[in-house]
């Protein structure tokens, strides 16, 4: 009855088994203990470098929150949005407040995602370009909302001398929390992505009425999804405001949240280390390239029209082979 | 009681009337086939039943349950699971994966026990996997469980749509053209299944073009013709129907079975 050559099992594992691989589980914390322990070391001081990975990683953070739409299979360019709102709500507690840093963090977590639900219950109706389009105007819609918050946000002179969080004031310190929120990140995102919530949410990507035809409530799992996003966005701009100690309406531009999502698709949607490989590959290569900056919006055009002709599943599917893991 | 009632349904698109004021009772245990010639309105009334469509008009009570207007899954939930016509399946998926997956209203943890992998949703997963196994076998796809959904031939993907609806635990299962674009031994061997699906309780509905399958599975037909129901009763008995023999009229004899 065999028709088609059949290839051979899978590899990807099912919700409840415990996972496959000692040997990349082992990887992983070697990774991570190096990231941890030996870049600080080597880089003590170095703080422009140093300044450069903290930037990656939580862009990095950042983008692994637009990778868990993109599991939904939505394009989601309003990062950029959540991240200012993130930061706003960290500003604005903390400087008018004077709450803690640690307060502040989970807080923005918190607005980010409650203000991602009350967007994105309308909005996840849509797909595609649709959604891609309206999530792009979002993140131009905040900025104009904080321009214009009167005295709250301070309007185009935005928030300053934010104070920095306790026992954190060198490169080396921001740079040792950056790598922290990283790490738990992408723990926590993995956690998702292969646990039955990942499970759904690809197959909402694969089709919606398929789901819903076995009883998934589709628009509360999408709505957990942009939620999930809006959250990691807002710790992102909560960390950037006491990183810079600023925030202004100008901080994020639409050109980030095109920037989180670029990072998503350069380092693949397939995997969650995707969006980490993106950021610290465009991050780096365009700090070490400093000519090239002026030229940054046209590069990162070509790139993105480059990846999606020849990889259209990111850096990560070659090292996969086969594109087998889709 | 009848379990399913379709009462007076009616859907309107704009000026067209795809179903007019279609009225019949499903009974429990029983395989009942709408037919119909081609654009009478079948799958709209198929998904007037599963609940993907809001009807103009008219109701589907469930044990004298109203559900048609509500949501899909809620339906799916209350017994109600449809099939998609094709393939429509997780393609990115191995067979088992869709399956499991397909297990979600079995589903005991909450949301939050599902992130952290709680004992309850650990064992939840832990019966899913047993029970897509079983449904696979069952199902006759125990040996490509593995294999990615996009490697199956197509009559392979037909069973495991339906496998995807068992693990859903039907009541009433609807079949959107089960035997659509098989050959003689793959009909025979889903006419097997679908009779095999019955036989384990699960009132079966169905939608097929198919014509001498349906006079062989069914229990009872209802016929379809503009939208509006123009004879019901057992394979026997439509056949026989002067006003089934006048929609079909063109057709030939062997299409209506003889």
């Amino acid at each position: 009855m065999r028709t088609q050559p059949l290839s051979p099992p899978a590899t990807t594992e099912l919700p409840g088994r415990p996972r496959a691989g000692l040997g990349r589980m082992a990887l992983a914390v070697v990774a991570a203990l190096l990231y941890l322990v030996a870049v600080p070391l080597l880089l003590a001081d170095r703080p422009y470098f140093l300044n450069v990975l903290t930037n990656a990683s939580i862009l990095s953070f950042a983008s692994l929150g637009v990778w868990v739409t993109f599991t939904i299979g939505r394009i989601n360019i309003a990062q950029g949005a959540f991240a200012m709102i993130g930061g706003y709500v960290t500003a604005i507690l903390s400087t008018r407040y004077g709450l803690p840093f640690w307060l502040c963090l989970p807080f923005s977590a918190v607005v980010a995602a409650l203000v991602g639900i009350a967007i994105g219950l309308p909005i996840l109706r849509l797909r595609g370009v649709y959604f891609a389009m309206i999530t792009l105007s979002l993140t131009e819609a905040v900025r104009l909302a904080f321009l214009n918050g009167g005295d709250l946000t301070k309007g185009a002179t935005g928030i300053v001398n934010i104070p920095q969080p306790a026992g954190i004031q060198t490169p080396v310190a921001f740079y040792l929390l950056a790598a922290c929120l990283l790490i738990l990140g992408l723990l926590a995102v993995r956690r998702l992505a292969t646990s039955r919530i990942g499970w759904v949410f690809r197959s909402l990507r694969q089709n919606e009425d398929l789901a819903a035809s076995f009883g998934v409530d589709v628009a509360r799992y999408r709505v957990v999804a942009f939620a999930f996003s809006c959250a990691m966005g807002g710790i992102a701009g909560s960390f950037f405001a006491v990183f810079h100690q600023n925030i202004y309406p100008a901080s994020y531009s639409v050109q980030d949240s095109i920037n989180f999502m670029l990072y998503c698709f350069l380092g693949g949607l397939d995997h969650v280390l995707g969006p980490v490989v993106g950021a610290f590959l465009l991050v780096i290569a365009f700090e070490l390239l400093g000519e090239l900056q002026q030229y940054q919006a046209l590069l990162y055009g070509i790139l993105m029209i480059v990846v999606m002709l020849f990889l259209p599943n990111g850096i990560l599917s070659l090292e996969l082979g086969r594109g087998d893991r889709r | 009681m009848s379990l399913l009632r379709v009462q007076d349904l009616t859907k309107r698109f704009g000026g067209l009337v795809a179903v007019n004021d279609v009225s019949f009772d499903v009974e429990a245990g029983e395989i009942l086939s709408i037919i119909g010639p081609n654009g009478a309105g079948k799958s709209t009334l198929f998904k007037l039943i599963a609940s993907f469509l809001k009807p103009t008009a008219g109701r589907v009570l469930l044990e004298g349950e109203e559900i048609s207007g509500l949501k899909p899954h809620i339906v799916a939930r209350k017994g109600v699971v449809r099939t998609f016509q094709e393939t429509t399946v997780f393609k990115e998926m191995t067979a088992l994966e869709n399956v499991v997956v397909a297990h979600h209203l079995r589903l005991k943890a909450g949301l939050l026990g599902v992130y952290f992998a709680s004992p309850r949703a650990r064992a939840d997963e832990a019966s899913f996997r047993a029970s897509a196994s079983e449904i696979l076998d069952y199902l006759g796809l125990g040996h490509v469980k593995h294999e990615r959904a996009r490697n199956l031939p197509h009559g392979y993907l037909r069973a495991l749509g339906i496998a995807v609806a068992m693990a859903a635990e039907p009541r009433v299962l609807l079949l959107d053209e089960p035997f659509a674009g098989m050959n003689p031994e793959e009909k025979d061997r889903a006419v097997r299944m679908v009779r095999g699906i019955r036989d384990r309780g699960i009132t079966v509905l169905l939608v097929e073009h198919d014509m001498p399958s349906v006079m062989r599975i069914s229990d009872r037909i209802v016929v379809i013709s503009f939208g509006t129901k123009i004879a019901e009763g057992t394979p026997e008995a439509v056949r026989n129907d002067p006003a089934v023999i006048e929609a079909y009229l063109g057709a030939e004899d062997e299409t209506l079975g003889h």
